[in-house]
């Protein structure tokens, strides 16, 4: 077992992060399943630093205006709009 | 259909004439069809219908080809069966009640089973390579940035690519010719594949051709496997091919720095779905965190959970340099070892799985054994390298698949040497 072994809390801390509800029963599995998956990472401490040589160039274009999709497309699959917006739970 | 092959069956014509005029063509689920809902296997976007094509399907259409339905796969292409698949698993059609492989299991079964003449998938860490190897037909993973991936919903883009599935290397090929090149939509593409002709690369012509063997993906794997492979390496000696052995001391940590990656950019590509602007919803009770916890809940399998949560684990504050960063290392190292392979090698060659073909159900238990049998698709990834998989024959009855790698943009060496087998 690794020194981070992973506790329900660490789990349900992550999956707050990660915006996902889980049932307890989840979490229990989860934490199992990920220590074995996060000892097996740990190897990844043997790997020496390596020299990355980059061959990248960034890709350039015009600002230019063009067609976009129109906004009946784009919400479309929105399970609810109105007016033309996307609409979205409350705030807070 | 029997097999599960596909999650929604269509007929989207194409041009009248062209290069695939006639052929039939499945899309994996993963890849937009304008009008058509394109599920990425999942709850969450069951209902979901792009309002846009994908480049590759805009492409095929105009070379005249007919989509005839999009392919059942892993959830958001998580997975090696295509059990994790919210549509249920599909039968693998070469060897029934077996996995036909993933993520892109449905693709490669449907031209397995006659149900299309060609196919595409996506391969992240082999999801072309493995349902070709299980499937017994031929899938290309081309070189990093050959083939546009727009339209193709994200799952880990610094590893993924498009690309096709045919019963012979010589038809893969013309389908690969048709995706191929650059796209003004997608910055990472590249100019090499602009009016390709891999397909008259298919004459079979291997004579002198230097093949490395690299041992680290000989250990391990199962024995019938490995029988099956030296066979089909044997018939290309015959074709006047030579054999000898190379290393490739980094692929050891290969499996764990594609999972860190993966995962990592899975937990922020899949952060958009929220269930406001698509995809499930959540309902409007509570606030916003409670309603998309709520959306992302239901609307996610446990592969996809997993992931998302490992990703978000591993670029978290105090972790990011412990695995993201040592992850980044261990891939530099790949692809250093495979430069240095393919320097005293045309191609390079390996079983392309491990393993024959699981029994449906056998493996969904332990996800840890799952990620193993990536072993020897992943390294390919980390290193934006072509490969090809084609059929090398049976072990127990079961397809078993040969990988060949090559430098970047090196697709016609691949295609040549692979026709030399189907």
């Amino acid at each position: 077992m690794s020194d981070d072994a992973v506790n329900p809390e660490e789990v349900r801390h992550v999956a707050a992060l990660a915006r996902i509800d889980l049932e307890d029963a989840e979490v229990d599995r989860f934490a199992d399943q990920f220590a074995d998956i996060l000892e097996y990472f740990e190897t990844l401490d043997s790997v020496p630093e390596v020299e990355r040589d980059v061959d990248l160039a960034n890709v350039m274009r015009p600002d230019e205006e063009h067609d976009c999709l129109d906004s009946e497309d784009a919400l479309r699959n929105a399970p609810e709009s109105e007016d033309g917006y996307f609409k979205g739970p409350n705030v807070s | 259909m029997s097999e599960n092959i596909f999650i929604t069956e269509a007929e989207i014509a194409g041009d009248a004439e062209g290069p695939l005029a006639g052929k039939t063509v499945a899309v994996k689920d993963n890849i937009s069809t304008d009008g058509v809902r394109t599920t990425c296997g999942s709850r969450m976007l069951e209902e979901y219908v792009p309002p846009y094509d994908a480049t590759v399907v805009s492409r095929v259409k105009d070379a005249g080809a007919t989509i005839v339905g999009k392919a059942n796969m892993d959830e958001f292409g998580m997975g090696t069966t295509t059990e994790t698949s919210y549509f249920g698993p599909t039968d693998n059609p070469a060897a029934p009640g077996h996995v036909p492989g993933g993520s892109s299991g449905g693709s490669a079964a449907a031209v397995a089973a006659g149900e299309a003449d060609l196919a595409l998938g996506s391969d992240t860490g082999g999801s072309v390579r493995c349902p070709a190897a299980f499937c017994g037909v031929v899938g290309i993973k081309p070189t990093y940035g050959l083939v546009s991936r727009y339209g193709l919903v994200a799952y880990a883009n610094s590893l993924e690519q498009i690309g096709p599935f045919a019963p012979t290397v010589e038809e893969a090929a013309e389908l690969l010719d048709v995706i191929a090149g650059s796209d003004e939509r997608d910055a990472t593409t590249r100019t090499e594949g602009d009016d390709s002709n891999y397909a008259a690369a298919a004459d079979g012509d291997v004579d002198g051709l230097s093949i490395g063997v690299p041992t680290e993906l000989l250990e391990g794997a199962d024995e019938g496997v490995v029988e099956t492979f030296w066979d089909a390496i044997a018939r290309l000696e015959d074709q006047g091919a030579t054999t000898h052995e190379v290393s490739l001391p980094s692929v050891e940590h290969a499996v764990e720095a594609y999972y860190v990656i993966a995962m990592s950019e899975a937990s922020s590509n899949l952060a958009r779905f929220d269930g406001v602007r698509y995809g499930h919803s959540g309902g409007y009770d509570g606030n916003w965190n409670e309603t998309f916890g709520r959306a992302r809940e239901e609307g996610f399998g446990d592969e996809v959970k997993r992931r998302i949560l490992l990703g978000t684990y591993a670029l978290s504050a105090g972790y990011h340099d412990k695995y993201y960063k040592k992850a980044q290392d261990a891939r530099a190292w790949v692809k250093q070892d495979f430069d240095e392979a393919l320097s005293e090698a045309d191609v390079l060659a390996s079983p392309t799985m491990p393993v024959p073909p699981f029994e449906l159900g056998e493996s969904l238990d332990d996800p840890l054994q799952m990620y193993l049998a990536d072993a020897n698709t992943v390294p390919v990834n980390l290193a934006d390298l072509p490969a090809i998989s084609v059929p090398a024959g049976e072990a127990d009855g079961l397809p078993v698949g040969l990988q060949l790698v090559g430098p970047a943009f090196g697709e016609k060496r691949l295609i040549r040497a692979g026709s030399a087998l189907a």
